[in-house]
């Protein structure tokens, strides 16, 4: 009984390092690196379905060109041509509807990470079962369980539809 | 272009119209079902078993068997 605990202790104990590993690697990567830090009170901008018209567009800082189009873009929108249209969408938008919808393969990843865990635990278990768990109880002996359907079958336990309808009893054995 | 103007009204009401007749019956089925599966053959089971049942013949051959505690076998 204490053995599962023991287990569980040390699963916790593997995950309590790998989770101080990463973050030490992380605190280690911002001091050498110069991180973005996002500010929270500014309007940010959102890649939702249900929102069509995020709150700021997607690039902010544009280039010459950028900025000569969104002057163009001030006229008369007919002279805009496929190209100039698109490029302003992408200004304003990170992706379109359907580039949003699509998803990804991420689910074979997470589903084949879980079998492989499911896996090695099932290995442990049975590694357990052999080396570390004691006898079963007398009760789950063949000895007793034979004493204990004989009498049960004495009893006339479920004599309707379960246990001893199944048993012949005047030919002394199963139907 | 010139598209049809969507429906945007009667929304529920059309869903209802539509869904309450089928589930109600489905329903009415899978009880029906249910009952002249499991219940009445399970009842008809029953009225057998106690049709040509002998509560004496039984207790005599369990006190044979030696199961109860207060009645012991006839040999003992």
């Amino acid at each position: 009984v204490c053995l599962p605990a023991c287990l569980s202790l040390s699963l916790s104990l593997c995950l309590f390092l790998s989770l101080s590993l990463c973050l030490s690697l992380c605190l280690s990567l911002s001091l050498s690196l110069s991180l973005y830090v996002l500010d929270c009170s500014l309007p940010q901008y959102n890649c939702r379905l249900d929102t069509p018209l995020p709150d700021v567009p997607f690039v902010r800082e544009l280039t010459n060109q950028q900025r000569a189009l969104k002057e163009k873009e001030k006229g008369d929108w007919r002279s805009l041509t496929k190209e100039e249209k698109l490029a302003l969408y992408r200004l304003t938008h990170q992706f379109s509807y359907a580039e949003m919808r699509q998803g990804s393969s991420e689910w074979k990843t997470v589903l084949g990470g879980v079998f492989i865990m499911l896996g090695f635990s099932g290995l442990l278990l049975w590694w357990q079962r052999v080396y570390v768990y004691g006898p079963v109880p007398r009760t789950l002996t063949p000895d007793w369980t034979e004493k204990q359907t004989q009498r049960m079958i004495d009893m006339r336990v479920n004599p309707v539809h379960g246990f001893s309808a199944h048993w012949d009893y005047d030919r002394k054995q199963w139907k | 272009m010139s598209l049809a103007k969507p429906a945007m009204r009667g929304l529920l009401g059309k869903r209802l119209r539509f869904h309450l007749p089928i589930a109600f019956t489905l329903s009415l089925v899978a009880a029906a079902a249910f009952k002249f599966t499991v219940t009445e053959p399970r009842k008809q089971a029953y009225a057998d078993f106690y049709k040509q049942y002998d509560a004496v013949k039984e207790f005599n051959a369990m006190k044979e068997a030696g199961i109860f505690e207060s009645v012991r076998p006839s040999g003992e």
